[in-house]
């Protein structure tokens, strides 16, 4: 029989959880689940040297380890620091903490230009996530912020710099994933950005996957670019025979009607792909007679994208007589008598679908 | 006059040179620990000296060096930081330029205690001249049997390799320093791993201070215990400092560490007192990311006892009325000079030198950078002072490298002392374009908080 192996034992928010050496302390807080798991910008666990860099993750250590007690002095990204045995970590119940973490959100936004009405990463940015939990309401920023000119990298990939946080995720997937080198970080400080260098010069086939870690809406699939909201879009899981052998070709397939508007990667409830896609699944694979359907996917509750996913919902069994204890329900307002664009003669009860503009038009 | 250990033969003619370096007893602490010690006893004597490291931090040089993991096999590195950019900080300078070979004796014992066969001296890309000083010097020296393979016969191989940097200040981090140094993106690594373990080519690797390094070499001369002799307390050895700003005599000064900051200021055998007759305002005595401190503070303690040029003397009190040793970057204000001003200097080098990686850093700093600047311009506002606190006090402490904490100390501590400036400069935005606040009440003496009643 193999060695047991020892376990360490970690307490995070005072919740204790066992966990094989060598686990960071984020990873073992999302062992444990729920509202205390550190939010996440840069780290990606399948992508080797990610992490650190954003300093949301942020943590407390009370008590260093069991043989060495001692507080750490300072606070530490959950990301990349290793639980040791006994360790004691605080991350919602420190305020300090959560004041940190305020800061680095601030931070993050200052010269973000928020401009999520017109972002395509909208309903599925981890930005917008972090900034709702844990951000201010305005902004104390009376600068102008900085801004880049949209770049296009490779045909299918548009690069928006200033949207972008600098977390490295592209940067390590471009690295682990493709042949060469081409695709890095430029500059310093504030005016860091991501560059390839030589424009258009990505044209190997895993490239595309620079598109599902990017947290934000800097890196944006082309073939979709002002396609759709990502809510409207119904996400199914499909999969096909990729010859490619580091494809795995399990996908999800996002579609209105019968038309497949785009196809990412399976995420998992951290935003992190399950496996990588090859860029021929991903851009030109867009029909569903490529693809095997599986079923819907589960995408998380209080996502916004689940607004559109109605399996399982159950139909209310009563009537709307029945709620309001046999009342009938009362006209509150016939638009008529206050707009004066609208033509009389449509009743907007009885026009076959949604109504229009030109059902409103006096013409 | 101080005792001198580094500069003590610092006035000879051509002390540059191999030859009249070795003629004044050059190079015999390096034949005592290759020739008669193990390194183990060399490690003892540093570990005895009490040498802190010189290049801000103080760290003891002994334990940093005992820590240097030693696996089987695998090679280990000494890497010499002469990435010396902070602003106010040019002591390893004069010491490259005029006595190369001091470092260069300081590497051969370092390397040798340490067991490292490969060395690096990492230098600022700034200092376009000096790699051709110190070139020549490695040539010399290995002509002379001082370097290569068997050092004079002991077995014992050393190269020292020379490499630029391209200017940048974050490459005087360790870890920034290291990745530059392997020829990428000069980032600070995330640490732990440490150096001593994961270093330079995933190998153990120590970093030292020029000076640090070149601070062994009396070590071996007088012995450990003697070299502990000097200074005051854990504060053992003398001290480069490079003194500048509106003082009679700026240059660089070595001191034994135990004496006074006024006398430092004042005495004609160092500084001289401050330039055309004006008054002492402020002192930065660390380089540009130390505290700050006014005058009154500067020369007395909270306490009110005479202020020591020591690691513990300039840090007595905290931050909240004390400040660092740091590097020795010694900056004297005047009464002329604006703390607004030379706040918005700091804040706009941190800006420009922040390398971006992590978030507080890179949009911290700018951010205090235009705010200053607006404080600075005329178009300040009262609650801008305390924004500026709240953005240091976010950035201080939550970044992956100390040039965070660096960018938010000189701005805390100007706000901290200096809020009557600050405020001045809000209400008073034509004035204070025109002319500087003045000396205030900035050297008038502390109240000290009477002893409480046993």
């Amino acid at each position: 029989m193999a060695e047991e192996k020892k376990l360490f034992k970690v307490k995070i928010d005072n919740i204790s959880v066992e966990v094989e050496p060598g686990t960071s302390i984020l990873n073992a807080a999302r062992k444990i689940g729920g509202d205390i798991v550190p939010p996440a910008m840069c780290y990606y666990s399948k992508l080797q040297g990610s992490g650190g860099k954003c300093r949301t993750c942020l943590v407390k250590v009370s008590k260093g380890s069991e043989a060495d007690p001692r507080p750490m002095p300072k606070l530490v990204a959950s990301c990349r620091t290793n639980v040791m045995d006994g360790m004691e970590v605080a991350n919602i119940t420190s305020p300090e903490v959560q004041e940190a973490r305020k800061g680095v959100v601030e931070f993050l936004l200052l010269n973000h230009p928020l401009d999520c009405p017109v972002c395509d990463q909208a309903g599925e940015c981890h930005l917008q996530d972090l900034s709702y939990e844990h951000g201010a309401d305005t902004t104390r920023y009376e600068f102008k912020r900085r801004t880049f000119d949209r770049i296009d990298i490779g045909d299918k990939i548009q690069l928006h710099m200033t949207r972008c946080i600098l977390c490295y995720r592209c940067v390590f997937t471009a690295d682990q994933m493709t042949e060469k080198r081409e695709h890095g970080v430029l500059g310093r400080g504030e005016a860091a950005e991501i560059g390839t260098y030589i424009q258009q010069s990505l044209d190997n086939n895993f490239i595309g996957n620079v598109i599902d870690v990017c947290p934000v809406g800097a890196l944006t699939d082309k073939t979709f670019r002002f396609k759709n909201r990502v809510w409207f879009l119904k996400p199914v899981d499909a999969h096909r025979d990729c010859h490619d052998p580091k494809c795995c070709g399990k996908t999800v397939l996002w579609m209105r009607g019968d038309e497949v508007f785009r196809v990412t990667a399976r995420k998992d409830k951290y935003g992190e792909v399950e496996e990588w896609i090859c860029d021929t699944c991903r851009f030109d694979k867009k029909e569903v007679k490529d693809w095997t359907i599986e079923g819907p996917r589960k995408i998380e509750r209080q996502s916004v994208i689940s607004q559109g996913h109605y399996v399982g919902v159950h139909k209310p069994k009563d009537t709307l007589v029945e709620v309001l204890d046999g009342r009938q329900p009362k006209l509150l307002l016939d638009i008529h008598t206050v707009s004066e664009v609208n033509r009389p003669e449509i009743d907007l009860s009885q026009i076959d679908g949604p109504a229009h503009s030109d059902d409103f038009n006096k013409k | 006059m101080g005792r001198k250990l580094l500069f003590d033969k610092a006035h000879i003619e051509g002390i540059r040179y191999y030859d009249v370096y070795r003629a004044n007893g050059g190079y015999g602490s390096a034949e005592k620990a290759l020739k008669s010690m193990k390194p183990e006893e060399v490690l003892e004597e540093v570990k005895k000296s009490g040498l802190r490291g010189r290049g801000g931090a103080g760290f003891p040089t002994g334990m940093k060096w005992s820590f240097i993991a030693k696996p089987e096999g695998v090679p280990r590195y000494l890497v010499c930081n002469a990435d010396e950019s902070e602003p106010g900080t040019f002591k390893d300078r004069y010491l490259m330029e005029f006595i190369p070979h001091l470092l260069i004796e300081g590497l051969l014992i370092s390397s040798y205690t340490l067991g490292c066969n490969s060395c690096y001296i990492y230098i600022r890309g700034e200092y376009a001249w000096i790699p051709d000083i110190l070139e020549q010097a490695i040539a010399e020296a290995k002509k002379n049997g001082w370097l290569g393979k068997n050092i004079q016969g002991t077995g014992f191989d050393l190269e020292i390799y020379v490499q630029r940097g391209a200017g940048a200040y974050i490459c005087g981090e360790e870890t920034a320093l290291i990745e530059s140094l392997e020829g990428k993106r000069g980032n600070p690594r995330i640490k732990p791993p440490f150096p001593a373990v994961k270093g330079l080519w995933d190998c153990p690797t120590v970093v030292n201070n020029v000076e640090t390094l070149a601070a062994v070499v009396p070590i071996l001369r007088i012995g450990g215990d003697e070299y502990a002799k000097y200074g005051i307390g854990k504060s053992t050895g003398t001290k480069l400092i490079s003194a500048c700003g509106n003082i009679n005599k700026p240059g660089v000064y070595e001191i034994e560490m135990n004496i006074s900051v006024e006398e430092f200021i004042y005495s004609d055998e160092y500084c001289g007192g401050i330039a055309n007759g004006k008054r002492l305002k402020a002192c930065i005595p660390g380089g540009s990311s130390v505290p700050i401190l006014p005058a009154n503070l500067l020369l007395k303690t909270a306490k009110g006892e005479q202020r020591m040029m020591t690691y513990e003397g300039l840090a007595d009190g905290g931050f909240a009325t004390g400040t660092m040793l740091g590097s020795g970057g010694f900056i004297v204000l005047d009464e002329d000079q604006c703390i607004v001003r030379n706040t918005l200097t700091f804040a706009r080098f941190y800006h420009h030198e922040s390398c971006g990686q992590c978030s507080p850093c890179r949009e911290g700093t700018g951010w205090m950078k235009r705010v200053l600047q607006n404080i600075e311009n005329g178009k300040g506002k009262m609650s801008d002072i305390d924004l500026l606190w709240d953005i240091q006090r976010k950035i201080e402490g939550n970044t992956i490298c100390p040039l965070g904490d660096a960018a938010a100390w000189p701005v805390a501590a100007a706000i901290r002392h200096f809020r009557d400036e600050f405020e001045w400069h809000v209400l008073h935005p034509e004035e204070a374009t025109k002319r500087n606040f003045g000396l205030a009440h900035y050297a008038d003496p502390l109240e000290i908080a009477a002893p409480a009643a046993v």
